[in-house]
């Protein structure tokens, strides 16, 4: 059976499932909850002095028929009494020993505030400190948040600043709406820090509503931006992820615990594989309730069972070399599209995917005569009209349609695809809805690997970067 | 007319069939549609409904772009998406199939998208038209002649529809069982064609009524249907012997509420069906289906033999009526057992006669062709019964005359007549385009 346990940062949890600081962390008594469903480790709902909240704070973009692909809140910091939290903070840690609580801090950008704050969370027994530097609304118009995490030298002075008064391990949560998110790492590595969280939200705007005009979340008839996370944010996550943990400017790449989409066990493992320690989850808890972490947990080990892995640091950060920059890419690497004819629907989504938005090599052409070679011109598409003829058949009078060629499927409405034209740009089979019907396969070129770095070597056409430095 | 109290006793005994979609189960219905490329779906509708089309817009909450979709290329989008055997049209030909997975349910979207339209106010827009002068007369107010005249007013021509019938709508009105639609769908789909401009008279056509046709319209399309239901050999007198059509129009228009006890229908089509388990809703205890073959060779759908047997339907296979008689008040259905043989023919097998008393016999034997009508048009040619027509325009052998529906294929669906009648109305607006021309020219 595979070892979850986690060291991070010297922060230790039975498991690196941790829940962001968020909703979900809000108070003990959900903590508790979420710890007794499996959780490892919680970041407390940031602890600062209590604001006030409005109503309504969130909202959600749905996506084909499937509810929050995409959710946006403009709820501030923890709206509870410091004492309180803490309070709580003592009572968790007392209950739950093997647990990680990581207190999440935002205080006004005075030394003394932070010095006391952490001070605080500290003595109440938190395993390590999250510096909240990525709230990216409301926080951040009274100068906290992600106006310091775009900042980096608001960044490092504070983090400098923590790192005077803390005994824990600190931890700096980044924020994505920066240009570039190395750079506010780089400053926290400088500071001192002990690891990273990232992303946080992102800034957003996710509806307006079409009768009133008010975006949404609604407040009396008027919104603000909020931040963006769920299911749609996990491709700019693990890219940030990415560039963090391939950066060597100002030492080695700090652990890094991954947020962003995080709702099951596999997009746990792709952070992990682009280096993550630990990962933090909030949207999908929102939704589904603590429980969902039951499977993260046991996907997780089976998986790892599967693959051979006895500890996540055996794969963790396996990924990071497969990731370059486009100039080191193979060019003479050259893959085709393949259809399965047996499995072919005759949706013939591949087509015109490849018509309209590719290279227009997927023909209907297997009945009608092949069309090879670059396409010029071509005929409106097939369309019905009241003179097309077709009637209802009755079984009984009706002979059966005769079917063409061998396959479920009639042979007409199998797409072809025309190598010579084919650029495996893997469009058509991401459109095909059915598994494994297009498969994109390897045609050998015959040439060594060669990467437009190599073959645009001292060659006119030299990256500006290169004209820069000169 | 309707019975009102009668009708609403009717909704009770017949509830829908397939219950309509709420918004939000039609939205996620809608997003499993894969929106194919040139669909099959599309292809296999007689009408050639744009389904991806439709189905897409009502994802997107623009129902009355779905609506209006559907209407473009089927006048009767509403009792089309109630009425069609779908299980043999769109969603037989949904590639959902070779997925392993159930089709998208074409029908129930269709009708969500229309009923919203319609419950909302909606009306069949109106093409940018110009007045023509040449007037159309179309025999018959069933979905043939309906779907023929809109288009034809759609051009701009003036069209009236004849019909003895009170009510227009054809089997539409009459003949469909309530539990998939019923007359008021029916009736406010002829109000949509009516709010075109068509004008619709309630009048038997004899031969007097067809030389005043000829002299006052250019083109006559024929959607006249079928006739009277074939006979059962009854002996003597008896009030217990009821057609199917007309016992489906009778409880459809309130005359019976109830059936007796014991109902044995003759004859295994669609229409035998609807008619037995008609019979079951309306209180008979026993509704059994007479055929003369096995099930295999039923003409009815699969699916209608399933729902039959659903409301609790008895068969008898391989048994063929020899006589009916009343005696006492009770029916007796003399029968006898009988086989297929590898000809095709059927064979008694001996000593097999035997009676089956009951309380009301339903033959369901199918519909004679409506011959004493179209037998008055001068040149225009039957065959075996049916109408003879160029199938692409419609065109009777007399050039005047176009005809369509089941007096030309013999009785098919509703939507195969709302095919026949708008390839019919593009035949007449292309003859007299020409007419003119050559007059112009």
């Amino acid at each position: 059976m595979a070892d979850l346990t986690t060291n991070f940062a010297g922060i230790r949890s039975p498991n690196p499932f941790w829940l962001a600081s968020a909703p979900p962390t809000n108070c003990g008594e959900q903590i508790m909850r979420a710890f007794d469903a499996g959780w490892g480790g919680a970041v407390w709902k940031t602890i600062g002095e209590p604001i006030v909240n409005v109503s309504s704070r969130y909202s959600s973009v749905d996506w084909s028929g499937q509810r929050m692909m995409g959710f946006n809140n403009i709820e501030l910091i923890s709206d509870r009494p410091i004492e309180v939290n803490l309070r709580e903070i003592v009572e968790v840690k007392k209950r739950y020993p093997q647990h990680a609580v990581i207190a999440s801090l935002m205080v006004e950008s005075k030394r003394e505030a932070w010095h006391e704050i952490v001070k605080r969370a500290e003595g109440a027994g938190a395993d390590g400190l999250e510096l909240n530097f990525g709230c990216p609304h409301g926080m951040s118009e009274r100068g906290m948040g992600s106006a310091v995490g775009q900042v980096p030298e608001y960044a490092q002075m504070i983090t400098e600043w923590v790192k005077e008064a803390a005994h824990t391990p600190v931890l700096v949560k980044l924020t994505p709406n920066i240009t570039d998110i190395r750079t506010v790492a780089r400053a926290a590595k400088r500071a001192g820090a002990d690891g990273l969280s990232a992303i946080n939200t992102i800034n957003s705007i996710t509806a307006i509503d079409l009768d009133s005009f008010e975006p949404r979340p609604n407040v009396d008839g008027k919104s603000s931006h909020g931040g963006y996370c769920g299911p749609a944010v996990k491709p700019i996550a693990l890219n940030m992820v990415q560039q963090v943990n391939c950066d060597t400017q100002d030492g080695p790449p700090l652990p890094m615990s991954g947020i962003g989409g995080v709702g099951t066990w596999q997009d746990a493992v792709e952070f992990m594989l682009l280096g993550c320690g630990t990962v933090q989850v909030c949207t999908a808890a929102m939704h589904f309730g603590y429980r969902i972490v039951e499977d993260m947990i046991d996907g997780l080990a089976n998986w790892m069972d599967e693959k051979g892995f006895a500890t996540l640091d055996e794969f963790r950060g396996l990924s990071l070399p497969r990731v370059t920059e486009w100039q080191h890419l193979n060019l003479n690497y050259k893959i085709v599209a393949q259809i399965n004819e047996a499995l072919c629907i005759g949706c013939e989504l591949c087509h015109i995917a490849c018509w309209d938005g590719a290279h227009q090599c997927i023909h209907v052409d297997r009945v009608s005569g092949p069309v090879d070679g670059h396409v010029e011109m071509h005929a409106k598409p097939h369309t019905y009209g009241a003179e097309t003829i077709a009637v209802t058949r009755i079984p009984k009078l009706d002979p059966p349609k005769p079917h063409t060629g061998p396959y479920k499927t009639p042979l007409e409405r199998i797409p072809r695809v025309d190598e010579t034209e084919c650029v495996g740009c893997n469009l058509c089979s991401l459109v095909c809805p059915v598994d494994r019907c297009i498969t994109m396969v390897e045609r050998p070129t015959g040439l060594p690997p060669e990467s437009w770095a190599e073959r645009s070597r001292g060659a006119e056409c030299a990256p500006p970067t290169a004209a820069l430095k000169r | 007319m309707l019975n009102a109290s009668g009708t609403n006793k009717l909704e009770e005994k017949f509830p829908d069939l397939h219950p309509a979609f709420d918004s939000r189960q039609a939205t996620v219905e809608a997003h499993r549609c894969l929106n194919c490329f040139d669909a099959p779906c599309m292809g296999a509708c007689p009408t050639h409904i744009d389904v991806p089309r439709f189905i897409k817009k009502i994802s997107s909450g623009n129902v009355t772009g779905s609506a209006r979709a559907i209407l473009e290329a089927n006048v009767l989008g509403a009792s089309c998406s109630r009425v069609c055997p779908v299980e043999v049209l769109c969603e037989g030909a949904c590639v959902m199939h070779g997925r392993g997975e159930k089709a998208i349910e074409i029908g129930r979207l269709q009708r969500f998208a229309m009923e919203s339209y319609y419950d909302g106010g909606g009306t069949i827009p109106l093409r940018n038209r110009a007045e023509q002068r040449q007037r159309i007369a179309c025999i018959g107010a069933g979905p043939a002649s309906l779907a023929c005249a809109a288009e034809l007013r759609q051009q701009g021509f003036g069209v009236t529809i004849f019909d003895r019938r009170a009510l227009p709508g054809g089997l539409n009105t009459y003949g469909v069982a309530e539990y998939k639609l019923r007359p008021s769908d029916s009736l406010r789909e002829v109000e949509m064609v009516r709010g075109l401009g068509v004008s619709f008279v309630e009048q038997e056509i004899d031969a007097a009524a067809l030389d005043a046709m000829e002299r006052d319209f250019d083109a006559v399309f024929l959607g006249v249907g079928l006739g009277e239901m074939n006979r059962l050999k009854v002996e003597g007198a008896t009030k217990r012997v009821v057609d199917a059509l007309k016992f489906i129009a009778s409880y459809k228009t309130g005359s019976i509420t109830r059936a007796p006890e014991r109902v044995v229908v003759v004859g295994a089509g669609n229409t035998a069906i609807d008619a037995a388990c008609a019979a079951k809703r309306l209180g008979a205890e026993t509704s059994t289906i007479v055929y003369r073959r096995r099930q295999e060779h039923m003409s009815a759908f699969a699916f209608e033999y399933d729902h039959a047997l659903h409301e609790g339907v008895g068969f008898l296979w391989e048994t063929a009526p020899a006589a009916v008689r009343e005696i006492d008040g009770v029916v007796e259905l003399g029968c006898v057992k009988v086989t297929t043989g590898p000809d095709g023919g059927l064979r008694e097998l001996p000593d097999s006669r035997f009676t089956i008393e009951c309380d009301l016999v339903i033959p369901a034997i199918g519909q004679s062709p409506l011959l004493e009508l179209v037998e008055q048009v001068r040149g225009v040619t039957i065959d075996r019964g049916h109408v003879l027509i160029d199938r692409a325009t419609g065109q009777t052998s007399n050039p005047r005359y176009f005809a369509g529906g089941d007096c030309v294929n013999g009785g098919r669906e509703v939507v195969d007549a709302v095919a026949d009648g708008k390839r019919a109305a593009l035949g007449i607006a292309a003859m007299l385009g020409e007419r003119t021309e050559a007059r112009i020219g």
